[in-house]
């Protein structure tokens, strides 16, 4: 079981959380001709540290973010969603 | 190597089985082919075999970081079927399921395929509805499908649960009579063995660290045993295809993810087809040594780890204990993780890339197994004659861009939903 340390409850396994996706994508401004497909559909999908945002729907209901290991599940970090570890 | 037959099982009967050869030789990398499969898998040794015997490339290398089929060819629930209703993806899958008819022919390789059955539960009329239409989309594209009541679910999955405190009662499921499940190693052997027959080099344990491109054409790539170079590359890689497709410099609209599968101690036979449950995502069949294999969802976040999380365990043997309820008194044999990579609509990408010469098949999501000689036929075709079969022209790379999305599921671009 993975736990994620909520910066507003604390560690809390991840059965409280749902993963949102990756936290490094910038919506383009509103009437902006580029960068939207960019930013639906395109991902840098590292393996190693991954930045994303997780959502405590069990908890206090907010965005998390979160620094990850794609590739051993280790939790790096933890924040708030553009603070820190985004 | 010889042809197998049951003539040379006899042979190898009394002569004590010293006839056996190896299946394939262990060649090193030549400085130059004609054409680089990257991944040594189901898929990758399918395109070298269809490349050498129907496109006439057999100066040809499959380049495998690991050993042959050790990858997703050698993780899945093995399950072949070609029930999709989207245009772009039916008539691909059909196809590849009638290769799979012929295949142990094809191949003088025993593959196992077992054609019983695929069945899909429903357990709501709107569900039936879905289902209904599901199968007439199919029926009207060539493809087997029968409706089936809920009496007629019964003779076909008894163990399910009928009874009044069904947590999901049954409404009736659709059929797909042709599906059914295969020897995953066996496939990839047999490719693996028919490819070399035809003078494709098979070169395992050569782990691709970059891909040449000169003024947007690729020449070649640098792997653990040196460069190698070629006007050609076909990637077929699996969970690793943003990796790859990162060496020649493309950012695709792929996610990896994570998912598990199960099998419990092997049992009588006790379930003749695959069965799959609508209320949940759960998916069960058995295989011939007798264990239950099943799967369900993604765990659901990125992950290259192969290996899944105990939550996901537990939901998707919930699944399977609502749906048969006898699975309760199982043990668990094993269970283990690979890394899929999802697309941002469900569907596969082959096809071209931007880059000249490279050519892609990946995006498999968890559903590449099926389409194994399908994705090897029409990725063979891609990468002879530079552009796409009808097959795969739906399942191009650009279709993302051009809002030709192919979402079978209509989950939208969040690739751990599909």
């Amino acid at each position: 079981m993975l736990r994620i340390d909520c910066p507003w409850c604390g560690p809390r396994d991840m059965v409280e959380f749902t993963y949102v996706g990756d936290g490094t994508l910038r919506r383009p401004e509103i009437g902006a001709e580029d960068g939207h497909f960019d930013y639906v559909y395109l991902r840098d999908n590292p393996k190693g540290p991954h930045v994303e945002i997780w959502r405590h729907g069990v908890g206090c209901r907010r965005h998390v973010a979160v620094t990850r290991d794609t590739a051993t599940h280790e939790m790096l970090a933890t924040g708030k969603p553009g603070e820190g570890a985004s | 190597m010889g042809e197998y037959s049951v003539w040379s099982v006899l042979r190898g009967g009394l002569t004590g089985q010293t006839h056996w050869k190896r299946a394939w030789r262990d060649p090193d990398p030549k400085p130059a082919y004609d054409a680089i499969i990257v991944g040594g898998g189901g898929h990758g040794l399918a395109t070298a075999f269809y490349l050498a015997k129907l496109h006439g490339m057999t100066n040809i290398a499959v380049l495998e970081k690991g050993w042959v089929g050790g990858g997703n060819t050698g993780r899945n629930t093995t399950i072949v079927r070609s029930n999709y209703m989207l245009e772009g993806n039916a008539h691909f899958y059909e196809k590849s399921l009638q290769l799979w008819e012929g295949l142990s022919q094809e191949l003088n390789y025993n593959v196992m395929f077992s054609q019983r059955g695929v069945l899909n539960l429903a357990h709501s009329d709107a569900q039936m509805d879905g289902y209904a239409r599901r199968g007439n989309a199919m029926r009207l594209n060539g493809i087997d499908a029968e409706l089936l009541t809920r009496e007629q679910v019964r003779a076909w999955a008894p163990m399910c649960d009928f009874s009044e405190r069904a947590r999901f009662p049954i409404h009736g499921g659709l059929l797909q009579p042709r599906g059914g499940t295969a020897r995953h190693d066996a496939v990839a052997w047999g490719f693996a063995r028919a490819a070399d027959r035809l003078g494709v080099d098979i070169i395992q344990n050569c782990e691709v660290t970059g891909i040449d491109v000169v003024e947007g054409r690729v020449t070649g790539v640098q792997t653990s045993r040196g460069p190698i170079k070629a006007k050609k590359v076909g990637l077929a890689v699996a969970g690793h295809t943003t990796q790859l497709a990162q060496m020649a410099g493309l950012r695709l609209p792929i996610e990896s993810h994570l998912l598990q599968a199960m099998v419990s101690e092997p049992l009588k036979p006790w379930i003749d087809c695959v069965v799959t449950f609508g209320a949940g995502h759960f998916y069960i069949s058995q295989s011939d040594k007798g264990g239950l294999v099943f799967g369900g969802d993604l765990d659901g976040y990125n992950s290259f780890a192969q290996r899944g999380n105990l939550p996901m365990v537990e939901h998707v043997v919930q699944c399977g204990v609502a749906l048969m309820p006898s699975l309760k008194r199982l043990r668990l044999l094993r269970h283990w993780g690979g890394v899929m990579d999802m697309t941002m609509d469900g569907s596969p990408i082959i096809g071209k890339t931007p880059v000249e010469g490279l050519y892609l098949n990946g995006g498999w999501c968890y559903g590449g197994f099926k389409a194994t000689p399908g994705s090897g036929w029409v990725f063979a075709y891609t990468m002879a004659q530079d552009r796409p079969h009808e097959l795969n022209a739906a399942l191009s790379l650009d279709r993302f861009e051009r809002g030709a999305v192919l979402d079978e599921r209509g989950a939208g671009p969040t690739p751990g939903w599909h």
